[in-house]
């Protein structure tokens, strides 16, 4: 079957149409080096650094705080990496938390064999970080604290904002993953006073396989890529121009219309979590109610398992995701939604469908109308089910 | 990852969903913390099993070879019953993706505790049949880490 209703912009989304128009000159026309001299060359240089200032105008940065890398891992890798080995004379303690994005969590694992100390925070129901648990966490080897701004699977948005002059108040550097924030909600480092920041073009209708830091200026962070001189050095390998003229394009495009897109989204999205909550008994939304993604819907429904339910989907075009076992390629499902307290068997019932631009409401209305058989039809199928129908009839 | 079409066939389209009142055996295997429980119930009648249902809560390839599983065992013996192994269920699906693999011993697992429960009630002795693992989670865990 083939998608109809793409509502997995959390993993990914289609390149936006001028997103698209703005890079087509770079591959066949404007291909040259950056570093080069010649005419073409100077057309890349001057591409590169309009996206540098598109780049960092949607995060209220100044453009030579901006470095273009190969996407959001990296950037997450950079961040920790780098400020990890620039800052491990003045300590080795770094704090995350139980929710991050696996760029971040696999990186502290790594960084914990060599010897950094790793505190991961808890969360409470809603995903939220207590400001109390950070301060409680924060100690005289405390190098960074790097927590998302908002949470790819259940949309919580963190408070940024307060982290970061809890962080600035105790001279210790700030990375926010906002990976799933950059264009779709405001974004200011200096008002937040975020230090590090990754983002990832993918996720606003530019291509795959480009991302950015930014790192604040006089912020120390060590590079991971050597071999050139490009990014001030911070960030070896021949630009990625058409990527970076999209990531450029595609955050000026998303920052200019948030209002208005945000607005709709919530309403879509808001209308998409009511109506299943209500049509759909032993269902339960993730994450936290106001503060969220405009985009996000995550619910669990009880005595059925996620992969089954996206297969069913599948086979109406309609494309979702889930925290399931079975959809994370291990044993156990989402870690974030074991960190918000649900059981296993609630993480296994989940299902994320998450909302851009291009979704419309008779989509809303379409998967309103279907995934209550869909529900239904697995919970007629399943042995946990068995009782409490039985129960019912009674 | 990708299912065969016997797979998403089996899936979509499962067989012997239910239950079998006053059913013969019944077993029940894995549970909901590894996200997979199959629930197999027979008819069994003269050593011949005559009708098998099931409950399956889990992903594709756990509905698929429970579904699978149940059409193969009709009409066989107790004894030949046995031999639909997790290879066998998997080999009729025409293969499952390696992540998966576990699910199949899931309904073996689920069969041999309904044929268990049905040698049980009748005091029968069924060779080659062992009890089932009293702790089926722990049991589910082993196998796949292997």
């Amino acid at each position: 079957m083939s998608t109809k209703i793409y509502m997995d912009n959390a993993a990914t989304t289609a390149v936006r149409d001028e997103v698209l128009e703005a890079v087509l000159p770079y591959f066949k026309e404007y291909y040259g080096n950056a570093s080069s001299v010649y005419g073409i060359a100077k057309e890349s240089k001057k591409a590169l650094e309009k996206a540098r200032e598109q780049v960092a105008a949607g995060i209220h940065a100044n453009p030579a705080e901006i470095y273009f890398t190969a996407g959001g891992s990296e950037s997450d890798n950079m961040a920790l990496r780098g400020v990890a080995e620039a800052m491990k004379n003045k300590g080795n303690h770094i704090i995350t938390t139980k929710i991050e994005h696996h760029a971040i969590l696999h990186t502290c694992e790594y960084l914990e064999k060599q010897g950094f100390s790793v505190t991961y925070l808890d969360v409470d129901e809603y995903g939220k970080i207590s400001l109390e648990d950070l301060k409680a966490a924060i100690c005289p080897e405390t190098i960074l604290i790097s927590v998302m701004f908002a949470n790819n699977e259940i949309g919580t948005i963190e408070p940024i904002k307060e982290i970061g002059a809890l962080a600035k108040e105790k001279g210790i550097y700030f990375h926010t993953d906002a990976v799933q924030a950059v264009g779709h909600v405001p974004i200011d480092v200096e008002e937040m006073h975020i230090d590090l920041l990754s983002m990832s073009g993918h996720k606003l209708g530019a291509p795959k396989g480009i991302g950015a830091i930014y790192i604040r200026k006089g912020v120390k962070v060590k590079p991971l890529i050597f071999g050139g001189a490009q990014e001030k050095k911070m960030r070896a390998g021949t630009e990625n121009i058409p990527g970076i003229v999209g990531l450029g394009k595609a955050v000026e495009l998303a920052v200019a219309e948030m209002e208005e897109t945000t607005a709709r989204l919530e309403k879509l999205r808001d209308k998409l979590i009511q109506g299943v909550l209500e049509k759909i008994p032993y269902s339960r939304l993730n994450g936290h109610p106001k503060d969220r993604l405009p985009g996000n819907c995550n619910i669990s429904f009880e005595y059925i398992e996620g992969e089954s339910m996206l297969l069913l989907l599948d086979a109406l075009g309609i494309a979702a995701s889930s925290g399931s076992a079975c959809t994370s390629g291990s044993l156990d499902p989402s870690h974030v939604l074991l960190a918000i307290g649900l059981p296993h068997e609630k993480a296994h019932g989940s299902l994320r469908l998450t909302l851009d631009r291009n979704n419309t409401e008779e989509e809303v209305d379409f998967v309103l109308e279907k995934l209550p058989f869909i529900v239904q039809r697995l919970r007629d199928m399943s042995p946990l089910y068995e009782e409490i129908a039985k129960t019912a009839k009674q | 990852m990708e299912y065969s079409e016997k797979v998403m066939d089996h899936f979509m389209n499962p067989r012997n969903v239910g239950e079998i009142e006053n059913a013969s055996g019944v077993g029940m295997v894995g549970n909901a913390k590894c996200g997979d429980i199959m629930k197999v119930y027979l008819q069994i009648e003269d050593n011949i099993v005559k009708d098998a249902k099931f409950r399956t809560f889990g992903c594709g390839a756990a509905v698929a070879t429970s579904s699978m599983a149940t059409e193969m065992v009709k009409g066989k013996t107790v004894e030949e019953a046995l031999e639909v192994t997790n290879r066998a269920v998997t080999e009729a699906l025409d293969g499952l993706p390696p992540v998966k693999i576990h699910c199949s011993c899931l309904a073996e697992e689920a069969l041999h505790a309904a044929l268990w429960d049905y040698a049980q009630k009748n005091n029968l002795v069924i060779a080659g049949l062992k009890a089932p693992v009293k702790d089926v989670d722990e049991l589910h865990h082993h196998e796949i880490e292997e």
